[in-house]
């Protein structure tokens, strides 16, 4: 009986579940972290620093994904670098996220008036000091759209990652069908479903996020 | 004594020649107006002073160091100097308490609950203690100019330099914001640029012209306003009175 088949396979959807999450969580946190510090050093650190890190987000924003994970999969081993399929899908993935991420930080920075730096500066606050305490929180609450955007593409994109052998949500989809062949349309609605009701409940929780942390006269709100 | 020792500035963006040679001296708690057409480099002057645009050519020197010289401290030095601008440059994402009590947190490392009590005083100075726990975009101008001398005041400065106080502000506002200057007369140090006449002839101990990024006379209000040497000055002081009416402040 297929639906039987589909019940019983359901757990190994779950444990693909559970893979996707972590691949999405430690992603997003490697491209957070790297995109701020990207961000930052484009914006306030010396010339030639700020000209590498342009170029690093260049590169990494014109190759597609699937060949930068097949690159740090498959290519890397080459100059003996070997990665495990999880440990690459999340630097290919995260890496991928900071040069995007780097963009969005870098908009917010651009979007604080000069002043709030002079500001700083005038009580003696120096450079770092000035970036920790007035650009930085600034910066970060005018990220949270943008930010919620790239985490709902990076969740979605975590998929990839199926193709170098992750056994994420996907790999397990593909597995029932194989199994099964008359399952594959359920199985892909299902999976379909489940993404969907992710980035749907995250945005509900980021958008939550969002409002919280607004700055007074900074709302986005539109009152129609 | 002497407190602060402008020396011969220069400065010029590109082609453009803001200041020719700019020197003048203050004593301690002496308040200083600078008036003067647009354009002429009075808040260049101001930003040379604390460094924000450092002079290609000139000292400064307070409490006898120099500030110019690239050894020195700069973020020890403007501990000494506040700032007060004319758009104000709150921080956005701070109440107002928080804004007057960050330097104290961060920069003098204070403990969190000292700098609030001392930054709720000088709040109270400016009149602004119901506002405390209010961000920015919630205060009128007139208020945010206030949190901005307060937030100046809390550092314990030896002298203030007002970026045009009152520009940015309604004519209704104005007068809370130059009550509030006037109190701090004889206290610490202010070096005012500003367009109110009014407070230039009652407050200030002296008067600084300036045209063309050079300073065409300086003298004690009354000499300036009814005894001005240089026919440019009278010309200038005859101009924006007619215009601002001198006792405006």
């Amino acid at each position: 009986m297929a639906l039987e088949t589909l019940i019983e396979s359901l757990p190994s959807l779950f444990d693909g579940l559970g893979v996707t999450l972590l691949l999405t969580a430690f992603g997003i946190i490697l491209g957070t972290i790297l995109g701020i510090l990207l961000a930052t050093g484009r914006s306030y650190a010396s010339r030639p620093i700020a000209y590498l890190i342009l170029v690093y987000e260049k590169i990494l924003r014109g190759i597609p994904l699937l060949v930068l994970l097949f690159l740090i999969y498959f290519g890397l081993p080459q100059i003996g670098i070997n990665l495990d399929a999880f440990t690459a899908a999340i630097i290919g993935l995260g890496l991928r996220s900071s040069a995007y991420q780097a963009q969005i930080y870098r908009g917010a920075i651009n979007s604080i008036p000069e002043g709030q730096i002079h500001a700083a500066y005038s009580l003696g606050m120096n450079k770092l000091k000035a970036i920790r305490h007035v650009i930085m929180p600034q910066m970060l609450r005018l990220s949270i759209p943008g930010w919620s955007n790239e985490f709902t593409i990076l969740l979605k994109d975590t998929s990839f990652a199926f193709a170098i052998g992750v056994i994420e949500l996907m790999r397990q989809g593909r597995y029932i069908q194989v199994r099964d062949p008359d399952l594959v349309l359920i199985v892909y609605v299902l999976i379909a479903v489940i993404f969907f009701a992710l980035v749907f409940s995250t945005n509900k929780i980021l958008r939550y996020i969002e409002k919280k942390y607004q700055m007074a006269g900074y709302q986005t709100e539109v009152h129609r | 004594m002497t407190m602060l020792e402008v020396k011969n500035i220069y400065k010029s963006y590109g082609d453009v020649h803001i200041l020719n040679g700019v020197s003048f001296t203050m004593k301690k708690d002496e308040t200083k107006v600078i008036i003067g057409p647009s354009g002429t480099g009075k808040s260049t002057l101001l930003r040379c002073i604390n460094q924000l645009s450092p002079p290609d050519k000139g000292q400064v020197w307070l409490n006898g160091e120099e500030i110019t010289d690239p050894k020195s401290n700069i973020n020890k030095m403007r501990e000494k100097i506040g700032f007060v601008f004319q758009d104000f440059n709150l921080f956005n994402h701070l109440t107002a308490l928080r804004n007057v009590s960050i330097g104290l947190e961060k920069v003098k490392k204070i403990e969190k609950e000292k700098a609030h009590k001392r930054a709720m005083q000088e709040l109270t100075r400016v009149g602004l203690e119901a506002q405390a726990a209010q961000y920015p975009a919630q205060l009128s101008g007139g208020q945010k100019q206030r949190v901005g001398i307060a937030r100046a005041l809390a550092m314990d400065p030896d002298l203030i330099l007002f970026d045009e106080p009152t520009s940015a502000l309604d004519p209704e506002l104005i007068g809370d914001v130059l009550d509030v200057m006037k109190s701090l007369c004889g206290k610490v140090a202010m070096l005012v640029v500003t367009h109110e006449m009014g407070f230039a002839r009652n407050v200030a101990d002296e008067i600084i012209f300036m045209e063309g990024g050079v300073i065409v006379e300086q003298g004690s209000p009354k000499e300036m306003f009814s005894n001005a040497k240089m026919a440019r000055t009278r010309e200038f002081l005859g101009r924006i009175g007619a215009l601002y009416g001198e006792e405006g402040g």
